[in-house]
């Protein structure tokens, strides 16, 4: 194991923002005791042993929704989640009769809360190095949160600083993240105000370290600056993000369509773009395209 | 020694028909037209493995005013579509479609706003090719197929007779909707 590998996470109930409810923290202790893995957690935090990567744990203690049934679904451990929606059933689809048995399934979609210091390993290079910057370019109110989730620091910068974020991580010495290998969008239905996200992969080939910066945008006004003059690999990246979820880079030198054809309406891969398809016709039957089928809910 | 020994006085009729049909099903001029996973099976077709060498067309053209068989291998999505159909025009006649997989032949899995749901919706197909993707052995088995088609076809007006009948049969055929029986 190399060194200069982060300590995954914050699993620690101290360390989390805001202790759990005591109901939580049993139920997180019971899951806690029963994991094979137990006795490998001191040595994570002795931070000279990584987790594998599957092993990925979470801990619920929003117990605004379906907290019960959110605890079984959810492996517990650190710190607390965002559970942004409930999916039940599957598909999406409502209204019909459930002949698979398939109704009854419940999904939250979580999102992870923002974590607290220390992030691990050269997380906290990064950031310190990072809020330094920042601060000395006048642009301190640029990070809205930091998310360490799954061995991997996501910075939230707020909207209008994006471009010069990226210059400053680009240029800087300690940091150096010459390389942005995508831009790519999320669309967050439920996140009233910020729907749309946008998130820029970033490597440092001198430091061979890799974060991610995600804006939120809200649909209403999709705008965010363009990175393309810092980063002109992300040229067709942001096309493809525009063509996709509608997010407009300005000062993008052509923002136009990349997959989908010129004329083609809406951003297909929002979530509430319908999937289209034709009905299949057989000889005695005709199925309907997958989203307009029986449901199975 | 050889065959034309045996043949009366070395002479052997046929009609003209006949002779065109074989010197253009021993003569496939393919384009080279790639789309998706299919053209993987295709290109393995090409290679000595499956030798099309054998049937006369190893040489996939990358220009399609020098080829006269078009192996659609792959979906076919919406933009791609008037690309396809360019591509087809610049093809010098005769010529032929091989719609080469699901994909191709009807939308197979994306049955969605993107793929064309059926190459046919763009060019006349000669010959559908099912499997996700088809085996080369497939695909020897279709172009063999597509050789006794064109070996069949007929010259001139014959043809233009031809394909007003196929027109006209295809017209009265009782659509799949209209079908009953099995569900295939």
């Amino acid at each position: 194991m190399s060194e200069d590998k982060p300590t995954q996470r914050v699993d620690e109930p101290a360390q989390s923002p805001e202790p759990a409810p005591s109901g939580d923290a049993t139920a997180s202790g019971a899951a806690r005791s029963s994991r094979p893995d137990e006795h490998d957690r001191s040595d994570n935090h002795a931070g000279d042993k990584a987790k594998s990567p599957g092993e990925t744990t979470q801990d619920v203690s929003n117990e605004s929704v379906t907290a019960a049934r959110v605890d079984q679904l959810m492996p517990s451990d650190a710190t607390e989640l965002e559970v942004v929606d409930v999916r039940q059933g599957m598909f999406g689809i409502h209204g019909s009769g459930d002949t698979s048995g398939y109704g009854g399934l419940t999904r939250p979609v979580v999102l992870r809360s923002p974590s607290t210091r220390p992030y691990g390993g050269w997380f906290d290079e990064v950031a310190d190095r990072f809020e330094t910057v920042l601060h000395e370019h006048g642009t301190g109110e640029a990070i809205e949160k930091v998310v360490v989730d799954r061995g991997e620091i996501t910075f939230f910068i707020r909207r209008p600083h994006i471009r010069t974020v990226a210059q400053l991580l680009r240029d800087d010495a300690a940091l150096r993240f010459e390389v942005c290998s995508g831009v790519s969008g999320v669309h967050y239905p439920h996140e009233t105000g910020r729907e749309l996200h946008a998130l820029y992969h970033l490597l440092s080939m001198t430091h061979n370290r890799r974060i991610r910066l995600e804006v939120a945008v809200p649909d209403a006004d999709p705008h965010l600056p363009s990175v393309v003059g810092v980063y002109p690999t992300a040229d067709w990246h942001e096309r493809e993000t525009y063509d996709f979820f509608g997010l407009v880079f300005d000062d993008h030198p052509a923002l136009t369509r990349i997959e989908m054809p010129d004329d083609w309406p809406g951003h297909p891969q929002r979530k509430d773009y319908p999937l289209g398809g034709i009905p299949v016709e057989y000889k005695g039957a005709t199925i309907a395209p997958p989203d307009q089928r029986r449901s199975y809910t | 020694m050889g065959l034309e020994e045996k043949l009366p006085s070395g002479v052997l009729l046929s009609t003209v028909e006949g002779l065109a049909g074989y010197f253009r099903k021993a003569s496939f001029w393919p384009a080279t037209f790639g789309l998706a996973c299919c053209a993987i099976e295709m290109m393995t077709f090409g290679a000595p493995r499956y030798d099309s060498a054998r049937f006369g067309m190893e040489v996939f053209r990358p220009s399609p005013r020098q080829a006269d068989l078009m192996i659609v291998a792959g979906r076919v999505s919406n933009k791609m579509a008037p690309v396809l159909r360019q591509i087809y025009d610049q093809m010098t006649g005769p010529k032929y479609v091989l719609a080469m997989g699901v994909c191709a032949s009807s939308g197979g899995m994306f049955n969605n706003y993107a793929i064309v749901q059926g190459v046919d919706h763009v060019v006349p197909v000669d010959m559908y090719l099912p499997g996700c993707p088809p085996r080369p052995e497939m695909l020897i088995d279709a172009i063999l197929k597509l050789h006794a088609q064109v070996q069949a076809e007929k010259l001139g007006s014959n043809r233009a007779a031809e394909i007003a009948t196929d027109e006209r049969s295809a017209l009265e055929a009782t659509p799949t909707s209209q079908m009953r029986g099995l569900l295939r």
